[in-house]
């Protein structure tokens, strides 16, 4: 009963990761209609810049508030130089671009920091909490995790439902020629649905990194683990990338715990393809019909 | 030449001259018409080629030679694939892993000699293909691309939880077959590699000409009027996915031969990410440009090694940059050379051919390329033409951004997802039709 309250306590603080993973993809994926590969790599990448930040003797919060800002606007660049040229190609082509991204983003972390694990700082106790007179496999940091990944889907939530702004991102997203004749800036918005995304992609990056070996691959299994979520949420929903980072997180755990943890990315791979064959449209999407 | 007169009296020969350059570059070269005959011509001089090279080099030499041409092999499948069928593979390193781990099994537990042992390999790989083929098929390309990312770095995480059987961290070791006489046995292996390289790559060239390679094709232009014209489309792709499965998997086989071991440490996702890189570089589809990729993969290491030296980052970094090389190959092909080098090259050729056999054509050459905008005027053209779109009954603008959104319908997509860069030779063909 133990092993299976802290293995449940686990997994919801990895799922928490798994959904800022997944919101990434998910305003990308809203925005362009694309899915972004490089959202790992990105969150990566913001985070080794965070650990130099660190190194060099800043405080955490400022290297933490830091990263996020580098990620917004490395959102923003990647979009405007590499995404923008490819707007109305097949959508194999830029795919294909966000995945020499992560190759080229990794490449340049190793050549920069170097390939081996280093550990990164988390920002309170990663002692379990204590509760009546057991300690429980759920710390501070656990806690920290769940809140921070919850105020980042509240505040796109409320983003998109109750401000001009999302109403015009939704729109554009909706339907951009349409917008753009009524007057919206479409292009823009694009971009900042990007600049979000990598933030998203940050914070994922910021809160794993003390959890696991931090070296430039620490994101691969978080961005399949994050697709899988997005994929589970129907890709276009963000309550639907948080539900299916919890579900995933969830049964990656289990697997982790019960079967053996090297068979999670099967596992996640299996819970993917399932949902694919028997849902393509998500937990919570709407079947789309299409005409050709 | 000068005047305009002179293009009016060139009209008619113009056209005739248009109609004689258009012809298949195998016809104007009078090469034999059957296709399994011309590509065994080609078969006949590539061995001669690599026999000539193999002698008169090191002995590491052949060893690199003969990873050339083991890639070659695995991106022969992947061109195939992508540049043939419009579908996308993360996971080669996954089946290339599946083919090194079953000539590793056989050496160990059976004796089936080495022919066994690569067919073998190819078959289980093949069939590896098609458990993933079957639902990929119904996958758009993100999806695709997400699914076989995570074969690519799940699989290898087995031979971990069952050590037992694949040897876990360390892997199985591998013997090379034993050369004959006094040739070393890097030359043998090489020669080895090489053979299976060619007749592979032979048979791929025959089943692209063959019944099987137009509805590749069509499957990739449009899976609607493919399924119309009686093309089974699921089966298409899952028969496309073995094939580079099986490609990938002989290609693993060949490559612990000469490595000697098989482990999982050999087969990281940045090899898969760098075989797409490679294939693309090479362009996609084009069976002569995997050769291209191939050196770039094989000699790509020793070239970053010494820039990293020269910029003095010290030995681990060229890893590193080897990779970041590979992806930007991607962006940058992507972004202006979807066609890759095989791709510039017959479209250089195409243009120095024109300029010596007819330069009384110069001019209404082009201004007839002129017409058709993007197709001629630079590499792009291989991207969708809009002419094509049109008469493969493409969707909307509208509707071909929202095909992306909904994942695995039930029903086919419409073709804008899957018709994609890398094929000049469908072009060619276009502009060639009179």
């Amino acid at each position: 009963m133990g092993l299976f309250v802290n293995v449940l306590l686990s997994g919801v603080a990895q799922g928490m990761v798994f959904a800022a993973v997944a919101l990434g993809l998910v305003l990308v994926s809203r925005a362009t209609g694309i899915v972004n590969f490089a959202q790992g790599a990105m969150g990566m990448f913001t985070t080794f810049i965070a650990f130099s930040l660190l190194t060099a003797g800043l405080g955490y919060w400022p290297a933490f508030v830091s990263a996020l800002a580098i990620g917004f606007v490395l959102g923003a660049v990647v979009e405007r130089t590499l995404m923008r040229p490819l707007r109305g190609k097949p959508a194999l082509n830029p795919v294909i671009v966000t995945i020499g991204l992560l190759v080229v983003l990794e490449g340049v972390a190793g050549s920069i920091w170097g390939g081996a694990s280093q550990g990164f700082p988390a920002a309170f106790s990663q002692r379990g909490l204590v509760v009546g007179t057991t300690r429980v496999a759920f710390s501070q940091f656990d806690v920290f995790i769940v809140g921070a990944v919850a105020v980042l889907v509240v505040a796109i939530v409320a983003l998109f439902r109750w401000t001009d702004l999302g109403l015009r991102m939704r729109a554009a997203a909706f339907s951009p020629e349409v917008s753009q004749l009524l007057g919206v800036r479409v292009g823009r918005l694009f971009t900042l649905g990007w600049a979000l995304a990598c933030a998203a992609g940050s914070l994922a990056g910021l809160l794993v990194a003390p959890l696991s070996s931090f070296s430039p691959y620490y994101m691969d299994l978080n961005l399949v683990y994050g697709f899988t979520a997005a994929v589970l949420g129907g890709l276009l929903s963000p309550a639907g990338a948080l539900v299916g980072g919890l579900v995933t997180g969830l049964a990656i755990a289990f697997v982790g715990a019960y079967v053996g943890s090297d068979l999670q990315p099967i596992a996640a791979l299996v819970l993917l393809l399932l949902v694919l064959m028997l849902r393509p449209q998500g937990l919570f999407g709407t079947a789309e019909v299409r005409r050709v | 030449m000068t005047g305009a007169p002179a293009h009016g009296v060139a009209g008619a020969p113009a056209s005739d001259g248009a109609r004689r350059l258009a012809r298949p570059l195998a016809r104007r070269l009078r090469l034999p018409r059957h296709p399994l005959v011309r590509h065994l011509v080609f078969l006949v001089l590539g061995a001669a080629l690599f026999y000539v090279v193999t002698v008169n080099v090191s002995s590491y030499n052949d060893y690199q030679i003969g990873q050339i041409a083991v890639y070659a092999i695995v991106l022969g499948g992947l061109s195939i694939l992508t540049g043939l069928n419009g579908q996308f593979s993360l996971g080669q390193g996954a089946f290339m892993i599946v083919g090194a781990y079953t000539l590793a099994l056989l050496q160990l537990h059976a004796h089936v000699g080495l022919v066994g042992e690569l067919v073998l390999a190819t078959v289980i790989a093949a069939a590896a293909g098609v458990v993933v083929g079957v639902p990929a098929a119904r996958l758009s390309a993100p999806y695709l691309a997400g699914v076989t990312l995570m074969l690519a770095l799940g699989l290898p995480q087995l031979s971990a939880q069952y050590g037992s059987v694949f040897g876990g961290e360390q892997g199985l070791t591998t013997t090379p077959p034993v050369a004959p006489g006094t040739i070393s046995s890097e030359q043998w292996l090489s020669w080895i590699q090489i053979l299976c390289a060619l007749v592979v790559l032979v048979l791929l060239a025959n089943l692209v000409r063959s019944r099987f390679g137009r509805a590749f094709k069509a499957v990739r232009d449009d899976e609607v009027a493919a399924a119309v014209s009686g093309i089974h489309v699921a089966r298409t792709k899952v028969l496309a996915f073995a094939v580079s499965a099986g490609c990938a998997g002989l290609g693993g086989a060949l490559l612990v031969l000469s490595t000697g071991v098989v482990n999982i440490g050999e087969f990281p996702l940045a090899l898969s990410i760098a075989l797409l890189a490679a294939m693309v570089l090479g362009g996609a589809g084009s069976l002569v440009g995997v050769w291209w990729g191939a050196v770039a993969l094989v000699y790509m290491p020793t070239w970053s090694t010494s820039l990293s030296q020269h910029l003095s980052l010290g030995t681990s970094a060229a890893a590193y940059l080897s990779d970041a090389f590979f992806g930007v190959v991607l962006i940058v092909a992507m972004l202006v050379a979807p066609s890759g080098i095989q791709g510039g090259l017959r479209w250089i050729g195409l243009r120095v051919w024109k300029a010596i056999a007819d330069p009384s054509l110069q001019g209404p050459a082009r201004d007839r390329h002129a017409g058709d905008g993007s197709a001629d005027s630079d590499v792009r053209a291989v991207d969708v033409d809009p002419d094509l779109a049109l008469r493969v009954g493409a969707v909307p603008p509208a509707s071909a951004q929202g095909d992306v959104v909904s994942p695995a319908g039930d029903r086919p997509g419409p073709s804008s997802a899957t018709t994609t860069h890398g094929h000049l030779d469908l072009e060619t063909k276009e502009r060639s039709s009179p």
